[in-house]
């Protein structure tokens, strides 16, 4: 019963133009970023490395490394109306849900596999 | 200082407008009814008598039904006055009362609940004490309180001292949180913040002053 309500009240924020993607996957997000009267569009690409929480607190997270090597991770809510379009660039065949793992690994080392689909079968 | 009665629903999310995340709690209040009116000639102050959550006549005893019996109204489980400066003529027993009658968006209220029962519970847990050293030869002291006080002077423990005892299952009242959102067809209203208790548990909404 109250489970009901919980998820009417959600409802009209939950989007329905979010991609299907998983751990695994290389994506590229834009968001907006306000600063005090302008707004501008800033785009984060790097590896989801985990999806967390159901309903409008869902988020999930992308791990990159930023320019001197260091790894930088960004969470982010997956309903948020500041994100504005994610962009899912590859495909990754991994074997867990959450890739924690890639933070000890370096280099060649933190490299994913591409998810290869079948002659014809697009995975959807 | 009218409000209702209500029901805590549970918590989740919501963005606004520009975009950011607001934590809420989503809190079925009302509808109402009134039972009872309690007027400054006859019972020497004025309030209203509201009823909440109908439940069937077996549960309810013969004083209380003949209590429900003088409104008119079917058994509630829960009932709860109001006092009310001023009566306004419209509020006479077996008036329903709607969210949208008494609240709108953007409205302080205060929320009293009952919080979740702990039990028993030591200084560690009930008053946020550190407890002793964890190593270096200790026994028996990781979560002690350590002293409680001093010696021949003043040969007694002082009042009010924190100490294990009962936690939680108490009334909390929480002060001033904003309705953020009215959902009317469902009698729902989303408050921005926690409220104590379960969810399930019963809340009195009181609006604030203003």
């Amino acid at each position: 019963m109250s489970d009901q309500i919980m998820r009417k009240v959600e409802k009209p924020y939950l989007r329905d133009d979010i991609p299907d993607f998983k751990a695994g996957d290389t994506l590229k997000v834009s968001y907006k970023i306000i600063e005090g009267e302008k707004t501008r569009v800033q785009q984060y690409q790097g590896i989801c490395i985990a999806r967390d929480g159901s309903g409008t607190g869902a988020t999930f997270t992308v791990r990159k490394i930023a320019s001197g090597n260091i790894g930088v991770e960004q969470i982010f809510p997956l309903h948020s109306p500041l994100i504005t379009n994610i962009e899912v660039l590859r495909r990754g065949r991994v074997r867990r849900a959450k890739l924690y793992f890639l933070r000890h690994k370096i280099g060649k080392a933190a490299r994913i596999k591409e998810l290869r689909t079948t002659k014809g079968k697009a995975k959807s | 200082m009218l409000g209702l009665l209500g029901k805590k629903i549970g918590m989740t999310t919501i963005f606004t407008e520009e975009g950011t995340e607001q934590p809420v709690t989503v809190i079925q209040a009302g509808p109402c009814t009134v039972i009872q009116v309690k007027t400054n000639e006859h019972d020497g102050y004025s309030s209203i008598q509201l009823g909440y959550d109908s439940i069937p006549p077996k549960l309810v005893n013969k004083p209380m039904m003949g209590h429900f019996k003088n409104a008119g109204v079917k058994p509630f489980r829960k009932l709860r006055e109001f006092r009310l400066e001023e009566l306004s003529k419209d509020l006479t027993p077996g008036k329903v009362l709607k969210v949208e009658d008494v609240f709108s968006e953007g409205d302080k209220i205060d929320l009293t609940g009952t919080s979740k029962g702990k039990g028993f519970s030591g200084v560690v847990k009930r008053f946020n004490f550190k407890g002793g050293p964890k190593s270096h030869g200790q026994k028996d002291k990781h979560r002690s309180a350590g002293s409680i006080g001093a010696s021949s002077l003043p040969s007694r423990v002082f009042k009010g001292l924190k100490m294990p005892g009962h936690q939680g299952n108490k009334t909390i009242t929480i002060k001033g949180l904003r309705i953020l959102k009215i959902i009317p067809e469902d009698n729902l209203i989303l408050v921005k913040g926690s409220v104590a208790g379960p969810r399930g548990s019963y809340l009195v909404i009181k609006k604030q002053f203003s």
